[in-house]
Formats: structure tokens, C-alpha cells, sequence
């Protein structure tokens, strides 16, 4: 908000101070997203406000009640870190082939078929080799499964025409029936009777607790993920290429760039990263592969890709917001007697609240510096 | 396994009545969604219309005993969330594949939230036509009892099919579909013809829910659905925007639904998930041999994003 506040002032009294201008201009076109996207949470809210008014509820309750339930304790902010994790990841699956230009919405395929591999893979090993040793084959294993899985999508995109939106869409269901023969058979642990599941790793071979904290690793690793993933796209030439396909691929290919194997490579890496937020859930959460996989992190991986405009560093804080608001889902319910839906009609709200302001960028002279007078 | 009376028959028996009663919803979203793409944009948020019209046709039927206005209080909402989509994507900038997936994630909070209260009563359900009283086997009896809904599915798959070449609202519809510009050139308004497209897309959406939860399986839940609003944006590529291709396709992909538990039925218990993905498979597989990457479909609304 403070870029967006001093912007106009700063533009008028430093305009003709010539060395000011390039620091203002770059302010200038950082500050659009920014400023758009907090007008458009903002406009999400007052319509969020406007529907818990019209069922006779406080919207300030709420509010104040998701605040504390994700951010207001040490012990709820642990509760949204942790719930920020997968999301971490999954966004990730969106966002790097968006930069492609391509619309990825399966990461849920990805996610439980790599928490099914990530399981498979180590009950052969357990007991065997020391638990970092299991977490790097059942990070591979998911790794490698997840890839596969997108960038199958990827590869359907560009070799046969088929669009990524609805192949990957189908995957990711065709994926849960995979997950669900795979536990209910082959890999499943005849001492679960209720909750069919594979054999639960041992408490020694579970992926721990950052020190000092009661947040898993898996956060430490969507962290790395998230800026591993910016520094390819925006350092390396990998990513620059990819971001020329992105903007236009007729211009890419006639560059001679290798348009089939950059998308069918973001799309694996993506794939993989979605992938080993199943192997986190399966080493830090499950224990063991089940039906609880399929909860949903693929596709508000989507709302968070989509909320931080596909950039892997704004992902971050973003994960963690949406993670908060999650995390507050119960104490609403307890607190307030409304459903644990109203988590998802608040990012049902916001989100198509952000798509829409996507209108107005480029609307705004204050942004763009081409535009400004030259005095 | 009891004895059936009719045996290893009772297998493809199944598959048929199966085929009847899971196909009806797709063929209302399938032709919803047709026309919303012959109108040149696509409206993926069909899965969340069609579970909030769900909620609404169970709500309305449990408190006002009629099913039937249930379905049009269904319609109605099918109608406004279409009217939504369609305006949020006139704007410029606006990508209408990304809208869709955001009206979806909120039709389905929304459903799940107003509908919490009736996850317990029972609503009366919507009517059938006893068409096997001729026959003594139980089955063939129940096999042939089908519902009202159906048989206005597959009339309007043939009206729409008659319409979409015959009328003036069909050639217009087809006219914005294929380019934008030769409408405006034309005098229309394509952001109105396709903001109505949509609205009408949304309330035969909503149909499909109101079937789910008014027919078969006919009780309100959160899991009410299993993707058909989704899976008929495929169905429509398959049947290549053709309405009656739809009514046939959806038929098929009842089919292909009905087919697991039909052999489960008769003692078949390997691979019992894997029945459950067949229509997904197969809508892949189709997609996979009918695309090409050098043109774009034959059959496509020229203005249409999605095979761009």
C-alpha cells in the first residue's frame, strides 16, 4: 500500500530530477501488481462482507476470528506454516508452465500419485538405510512420478494439439483411481481395516520438526522450492527462453528456441514439485499413503499460483496467507456455528475478484512510466 | 451373489439402465456448455453450477414438496452464476478459462455452505415413466423406468441440433462463435450474445445438478458429483460441438460410468477403481486421437480459446 500512497507524489515533486527517475520508474512498475492486487483482496473482502452480513453474521467477528486462528498465537501461526507447505509446492506446479503460457490445473494428479510412489518406494528400504537416505528415494520416486504425470499434459500439448487444461484435468482423476486401486490393493497394509492404506513408516523414519518449531520440514523445502524456481525463470537461460515462449511462440520458434522440450520440461519440473508435496504429505503428515492425499492442495495451489501472478517469490507469502485462512476454517466453525465452507467461499470470492482486476492493469498512467510528462 | 433370474444378462442389462440414468446429466451439461462454445467462449465453472443447482433443486424440492420447481429454482441460479461468468469475461484482459476455474471453486463453497442444513431431510423425487410393465423380470422393470428428465434432454439435443442451422438465434450464435469481428461487422453485440449463451449454458448446468441430486442418486451431499461438469467440457470436443454428437457421446460415457458397478453386481471385485476411471480414459484417449497440433479441430467455433 505505502508504494501505491507515495507513488503520485513522488512522480510530480521528483519528475524533473533526472536521477530520481530511474529508481521511480522501476517503483512504478513494481508497484502495479502490487497495488492491484490489494484493491482486488480488498474488493474480495467487502463482497465476502456483504454475503456473511446478508446471513445475519458479524463480518468483523470473522475477520477477527481468522486473524486469530491463523495469525494470532505462535501456536496458530505454526498451524498456517504448516498448512502453507504443500501449497508451496502445488502453486508451483501452476505457476512455472503458466509462464509458458499454459493453463495446468491437475497438480492433484501429481500430488497423490507422488505421495503413492513416495510410499511404495520406501517400504522396501525401511530399517535398511538411514532415514535421510529413504527421504532422497521417496523424494526422487515422487519427483520422477509427479513429472511424468504433468509432463505427460505437456507433452499431449505440444506433440498431438491436446490442451494441457483439460488433459491435465482428466489425469489428475484418472490419478485418484490409480491412488485409490493402489492402496485399496496391491500396496495395501492388511492392518488397516478402516482407513485402507499402505504400510505406515515407522516414527524414526518420519520427516521431522524444524528445530524450535512445530512446523515440519516440508516447509523449509517449498521455501527452497519457491526460490529455486525464480532463479530459473528469471536468471537462467532456460528460463528466459521459456519466458520467449511464454510471450509468443511463433517469435521463440522462429529464434530456433526448442519450444517442445522447454514446455515439456517446465511441465515435468512442475509435475515434480507437486509430487513431492505428496512425499511430504505421505513423510511428515500421513505416515502412509491414503485417501486423505486428495485434499484439495492441487487445486488451491491453483488460487495461490493465480493470487501471486505465477512469480515463484510472491508465492511464498501468499501460500502462507491462504495457509492462515485455512487454518482459521475450524475455530469459525466453533466460534461462529458456520460451516467449514466459508473458507472456500472466501477463496471462491477473492479469486474471481483477482481474475477480473487482471482488467485493469495497463489502465493506469501512474504505473507506466512511458506515459508519464516530461517536464 | 443371489440369483438374479436372468444371470450373466443382468450385466449388460445394467450397463444399459445405467447408461440411461447416469448419461442425463451430461447430456444437460454437455448441451449447456455447447452452447456457450458455439458462442465462441468457454465457461469451465459448469462443475460448480451444476452442484450449487444440486443444492438448490434438493433445498427448494425439501421445502416446498414439489420437484419441479425445485429444477427451476435450479435453473434460475444455473442462469444468474452463467450471467456472472459472462459478464467478468467481456472485460478485456479477462482469461475466461481461469474464470471458469474460479466460478467452480466458488459454486462449489457456496453450495457446500447453504447446504449444510439439508444433508439430512429427504426431498420428493423428480417423476419416471414406467416403460417395462410389459415385462415380469424385476430387472428389465426397473432397467426401463426411466426418467422424465431424459427424454427432455434428448428432445432438446434434437431441437438444439435443428436450431443451430435453422433459426436466426442459431446463426447468430454460430456467426459470434466463429469471429468476433464479423459480428460486430454484422451489427451484433457479441459480449450480449455470449453473456446470454453463457446464462443459458449455466441454467441447463443446473439441470444436470437437479437430476443428480432430485432422480439418481437423489440425496444432497457434498460429493454429489463426480466431475461431470468438468467432464463435459471434454464430452463436447468429442462430440465436436455437435448437439445430438452429445446426446450420443453422453450415453456413452453413462456407459462407461455404469460399467463398474454393473460387474461389481455380478461378483467382479478386481480393479473396481479402475471401472470408475474409464470415462476419464476414454474422453483422454478420444482427445488424444482427434487433436492435432498443426490445425484446430474440425467442427471448432473459430473464436473459441480453448483450441487456439
Amino acid at each position: 500500500m505505502t508504494a501505491e500512497a507515495n507513488d503520485p507524489r513522488l512522480s510530480i515533486a521528483a519528475g524533473g530530477t533526472a536521477s530520481f527517475r530511474p529508481l521511480l520508474e522501476w517503483l512504478a512498475r513494481r508497484a502495479e501488481p502490487v497495488a492491484i492486487g490489494l484493491v482486488a483482496i480488498l474488493i474480495g473482502l467487502a463482497l465476502f462482507s456483504l454475503f456473511i452480513l446478508a446471513i445475519g453474521k458479524s463480518p468483523v467477528t470473522l475477520f477477527q476470528l481468522m486473524y486469530t486462528g491463523g495469525f494470532g498465537s505462535w501456536f496458530s501461526i505454526q498451524n498456517s506454516l504448516s498448512r502453507a507447505a504443500p501449497l508451496l509446492l502445488t502453486a508451483l506446479c501452476v505457476a512455472l508452465p503458466a509462464r509458458l503460457g499454459l493453463v495446468i490445473i491437475g497438480a492433484e494428479g501429481a500430488v497423490v500419485l507422488g505421495g503413492v510412489a513416495a510410499a511404495a518406494s520406501a517400504i522396501p528400504f525401511v530399517g535398511i538405510v538411514p532415514p535421510i537416505v529413504l527421504f532422497v528415494f521417496m523424494a526422487i520416486a515422487a519427483m520422477v512420478v509427479g513429472g511424468i504425470w504433468i509432463g505427460f499434459a505437456g507433452f499431449l500439448r505440444h506433440y498431438r494439439g491436446v490442451n494441457e487444461t483439460i488433459s491435465s484435468l482428466l489425469l489428475a482423476y484418472i490419478a485418484i483411481a490409480l491412488m485409490n486401486q493402489f492402496v485399496e490393493g496391491l500396496l495395501r497394509d492388511p492392518a488397516s481395516l478402516n482407513k485402507p492404506s499402505t504400510k505406515p513408516l515407522p516414527k524414526e523414519y518420519m520427516l521431522g520438526h524444524i528445530p524450535g518449531m512445530d512446523v515440519h520440514w516440508g516447509l523449509v523445502i517449498g521455501v527452497l522450492a519457491c526460490i529455486l524456481s525464480w532463479v530459473l525463470i528469471e536468471i537462467t537461460s532456460f528460463g528466459f527462453a521459456a519466458r520467449i515462449a511464454g510471450g509468443n511462440v511463433r517469435a521463440a520458434q522462429i529464434q530456433g528456441l526448442p519450444v517442445g522440450k522447454l514446455i515439456v520440461g517446465f511441465t515435468a519440473i512442475a509435475g515434480g514439485f507437486a509430487g513431492l508435496a505428496g512425499m511430504i504429505e505421505v513423510a511428515a503428515v500421513q505416515g502412509s499413503a491414503n485417501a486423505s492425499l486428495a485434499a484439495g492442495y492441487g487445486y488451491t495451489g491453483i488460487l495461490v499460483a493465480f493470487l501471486a501472478r505465477h512469480n515463484p517469490l510472491a508465492i511464498i507469502p501468499v501460500a502462507i496467507l491462504l495457509g492462515g485462512i485455512a487454518a482459521s476454517g475450524g475455530l469459525i466453525q466453533r466460534r461462529m456455528g458456520l460451516p467449514d465452507a466459508t473458507v472456500l467461499v472466501l477463496q471462491g470470492t477473492l479469486f474471481i475478484v483477482i481474475l477480473f482486476c487482471e482488467t485493469f492493469y495497463g489502465r493506469f498512467k501512474i504505473f507506466n512510466p512511458d506515459l508519464w510528462k516530461r517536464s | 451373489m443371489e440369483d438374479t433370474g436372468i444371470g450373466l444378462w443382468g450385466v449388460p442389462l445394467a450397463i444399459f439402465a445405467g447408461a440411461i440414468r447416469v448419461s442425463t446429466p451430461f447430456i444437460f451439461v454437455s448441451l449447456g456448455e455447447t452452447i456457450t462454445e458455439r458462442s465462441g467462449r468457454i465457461n469451465l465453472g459448469l462443475e460448480g453450477t451444476l452442484v450449487f443447482g444440486a443444492m438448490t433443486a434438493y433445498a427448494v424440492a425439501v421445502m416446498t414438496g414439489s420437484p419441479t420447481l425445485g429444477v427451476l429454482a435450479a435453473m434460475a441460479t444455473g442462469a444468474i452464476f452463467g450471467t456472472i461468468h459472462g459478464w467478468i469475461c467481456k472485460w478485456p484482459k479477462v482469461n475466461d478459462i481461469a474464470i471458469g476455474i474460479a466460478m467452480m471453486q466458488f459454486g462449489l463453497g457456496l453450495a457446500f455452505f447453504l447446504g449444510k442444513s439439508f444433508i439430512q431431510p429427504v426431498a420428493p423425487k423428480l417423476p419416471s415413466i414406467p416403460l417395462g410393465g410389459w415385462s415380469a423380470t424385476l430387472q428389465v422393470q426397473a432397467a426401463l423406468n426411466i426418467n422424465v428428465l431424459f427424454f427432455i434432454g434428448a428432445a432438446l439435443a434434437l431441437f438444439l441440433w435443428w436450431a443451430f442451422r435453422n433459426t436466426r438465434i442459431g446463426l447468430t450464435l454460430r456467426v459470434v462463435g466463429d469471429s468476433t469481428d464479423a459480428a460486430r461487422a454484422m451489427g451484433i453485440n457479441p459480449d450480449r450474445v455470449r453473456l446470454l449463451a453463457t446464462a443459458v449454458g449455466g441454467s441447463l448446468a443446473a439441470i444436470g445438478g437437479a437430476y443428480l441430486s432430485l432422480y439418481y442418486p437423489g440425496s444432497w451431499n457434498e460429493g454429489i458429483s463426480s466431475g461431470q461438469g468438468l467432464m463435459a467440457v471434454a464430452l463436447v470436443i468429442f462430440a465436436r460441438w455437435n448437439p445430438i454428437g452429445c446426446f450420443l457421446a453422453a450415453l456413452l460415457f453413462g456407459g462407461a460410468g455404469a460399467l463398474g458397478p454393473a460387474l461389481q453386481s455380478v461378483g467382479v471385485t478386481q480393479g473396481y477403481y479402475l471401472f470408475y476411471a474409464a470415462p476419464y480414459v476414454l474422453t483422454l484417449i478420444i482427445l488424444i486421437a482427434t487433436s492435432s497440433p498443426t490445425r484446430s479441430l474440425a467442427g471448432a467455433p473459430g473464436a473459441l480459446s480453448l483450441t487456439k
